[in-house]
């Protein structure tokens, strides 16, 4: 946990070279998974056309680059950061690598009102499905996620805010919705459900422009806010009363830190489906590669894009010219990773 | 006075510990609280720590009503040790000494020299600048204490309460924070407050000392005015002979047997 003092007149802070490093290194490497990952479609192409098509308006891949394959590479991506910031946050909070979106009842949330709007809608969804599908969905999932975290946070209040509670009422309403959301897929129609199917495993594929827009807003907004907030989270690991003594509005602070990782879980929850695992995995991952005490931010979000788009990959080229859902690939990846911190922490 | 509680009621809940409790601290001293178990010590000691809201009456740190002070500024007054304090896993000693600076701190200003300097001193005073790469969970008890005191002190203030620092720890650990409390109230004056279960310990090394019995403030004064016999029976429910300390010439508790003991002896 090496820092060194950066000092510019009366400003101060403290950099972590691993982390700035293994942040880096992680655009880099994101950027190369993108580019191979736009490689992939109806015509494949080479990397130098994916590189031309993306920066040279000329190139005869210009128009299949920036209408399809970036929108799904950059959604990809920032969904990915955005589902790990979200982690990342709630993580610190709950003082537990076990918490991740889904414990606020935003992915369950989500779930469960776009299962009931597809499954609801019938044969209405394919009838309009460009605006129902495009529109209708990504707003049901957001509905459906801040409903989940308000009733999550509702229940776990309790003159306060205490990490453990906010885990276990999570888990609890987790599990309803799960099961709520499994009834409606059993009384739906069996074309319904199948459309419902592939969205609750987390699918990029199809996504467009008007996907990355929300994400990247979202990301532009809530980054440099929790990252404002950085200090503040810092220091609720530690125990209520250490916190207060310190100085810190713990409510608040809490507050509106989860208020921004519920916002970051859902809009990208709403824009490719609850992706499982990133928002677990990544700040962990990211923590052990950057050796620091908590999970790093903006390292996190990092880590998230690139552990987002690597499933991308795996899961359009593995069963070629099948392409399966990334969520389907996350999970697969993310359930060893599940089992081996539950057995961590049991050591 | 630096630190008052005018007529406070402290609790939890609907359920009331102390209700209606007078108490000034004043500038310079070290003040223990004693009494025991159960008696609303820590609960008294958490409210003047801003920690507990009360339920009625005022807390007020020099005079002016301690909830109407931003808590920021409080801490850069005050600064609280919490009983049994946990810190995330790895942490070491020096990275939790430097979260005491945290009220001085902003985010455009982290690590200023002054913080630099202020966790350095802390150290020193505590003797833990050897240690200060350390994780903290391979300290021996007194020395974990020690590092949680200089967090406290890291933070700046001549206002210190320290609610039981001495719990967990063998006598001679204990000694050994009660001599560093001794120290920063000798050498810069600071104000303590502390709560503390060990009364011969309390009398040695508090200037006044504050009896509590269900949730009242029994006596207070000066060890000696204090520790009576009599006072030993009505607060703790303890026969003891009071003589005086060997070495510090301070009221020394040596008991003879809590009168249910007495009660069931004579039937």
């Amino acid at each position: 946990m090496t820092t060194l003092p950066l000092r510019v007149g009366g400003l101060s802070w403290q950099v972590r070279p691993r982390g700035i490093a293994v942040t880096l290194t992680g655009l880099v490497l994101l950027a190369l998974l993108m580019a191979l990952n736009m490689r992939i479609g109806d015509i494949d192409l080479t990397l130098p056309e994916v590189i031309g098509g993306t920066f040279d308006v000329n190139s005869p891949a210009h128009f299949v680059i920036m209408e399809l394959r970036l929108p799904r590479a950059l959604t990809g991506a920032l969904v990915g950061a955005a589902l790990a910031l979200s982690g990342a946050i709630i993580q610190s909070i709950a003082r537990n690598p076990l918490a991740s979106p889904e414990i606020l009842g935003v992915t369950t949330g989500a779930s469960v009102t776009v299962v009931a709007g597809v499954v609801g809608s019938g044969s209405v969804y394919g009838g309009v499905s460009g605006l129902l599908a495009g529109v209708g969905i990504p707003a049901l999932a957001l509905l459906g996620g801040l409903i989940g975290a308000a009733v999550v946070y509702g229940l776990a209040w309790r003159r306060g805010l205490d990490g453990y509670r906010l885990v276990l009422v999570g888990i609890g309403v987790a599990a309803v919705f799960t099961n709520v959301k499994f009834w409606l897929l059993t009384v739906g129609d069996v074309t319904d459900t199948g459309r419902a199917m592939v969205w609750i495993s987390g699918s990029l594929n199809g996504r467009g422009w008007e996907h990355v827009a929300p994400t990247a807003l979202a990301l532009a907004v809530l980054v440099p806010l929790t990252l404002l907030g950085t200090r503040s989270l810092d220091a609720l690991r530690f125990g209520d009363d250490t916190v207060a003594a310190l100085g810190v509005r713990m409510n608040p602070a809490r507050a509106l830190m989860i208020l921004a990782a519920v916002l970051l879980a859902a809009v990208a929850t709403a824009s490719a489906g609850p992706i499982a695992f990133v928002a677990l995995a990544s700040p962990q991952i990211a923590l052990r590669l950057a050796r620091s005490g908590q999970p790093p931010l903006l390292c996190s979000a990092v880590v998230g894009g690139v552990l987002t788009t690597a499933a991308d990959l795996i899961a359009r080229t593995v069963f070629s010219p099948i392409e399966l859902p990334v969520g389907i690939v996350t999970a697969v990846l993310g359930a060893p990773y599940l089992i081996h911190l539950i057995w961590r922490s049991r050591k | 006075m630096r630190l008052q509680a005018a007529d406070v009621k402290l609790g939890y809940g609907d359920r009331l510990v102390v209700n209606g409790l007078d108490l000034g601290i004043e500038a310079g001293t070290v003040t223990t609280i004693i009494g025991p178990n159960g008696c609303g010590k820590s609960t008294l000691l958490r409210a003047l720590g801003r920690l507990l809201k009360p339920q009625g009456g005022e807390v007020l740190l020099d005079g002016k009503r301690i909830d109407r002070i931003p808590t920021r500024e409080v801490a850069k007054i005050l600064g609280v040790l919490p009983q049994a304090p946990t810190a995330p896993e790895g942490l070491t000693v020096a990275d939790l000494v430097a979260r005491g600076r945290h009220p001085h701190q902003t985010w455009y200003r982290q690590w200023s020299s002054d913080d630099e300097g202020a966790v350095a001193a802390a150290l020193d005073m505590t003797g833990l600048a050897d240690l200060a790469e350390r994780p903290l969970e391979e300290l021996s008890g007194g020395q974990r204490q020690r590092a949680w005191i200089s967090m406290a002190l890291a933070q700046g203030t001549d206002l210190l309460l320290l609610d039981e620092p001495t719990t967990f720890l063998d006598l001679a650990h204990q000694v050994e924070v009660l001599e560093l409390v001794r120290h920063l109230h000798r050498e810069a004056g600071r104000t303590v407050v502390m709560v503390l279960h060990d009364l011969n310990l309390a009398a040695r090394y508090a200037d006044r000392l504050v009896a509590m019995r269900s949730g009242r403030v029994v006596a207070s004064g000066t060890p000696h005015e204090v520790l009576t016999e009599e006072l030993l029976r009505e607060v703790f429910e303890l026969d003891a002979k009071v003589i005086a300390d060997p070495v510090a010439g301070t009221p020394l508790v040596v008991p003879i047997g809590t009168r249910s003991a007495h009660v069931s002896d004579s039937a």
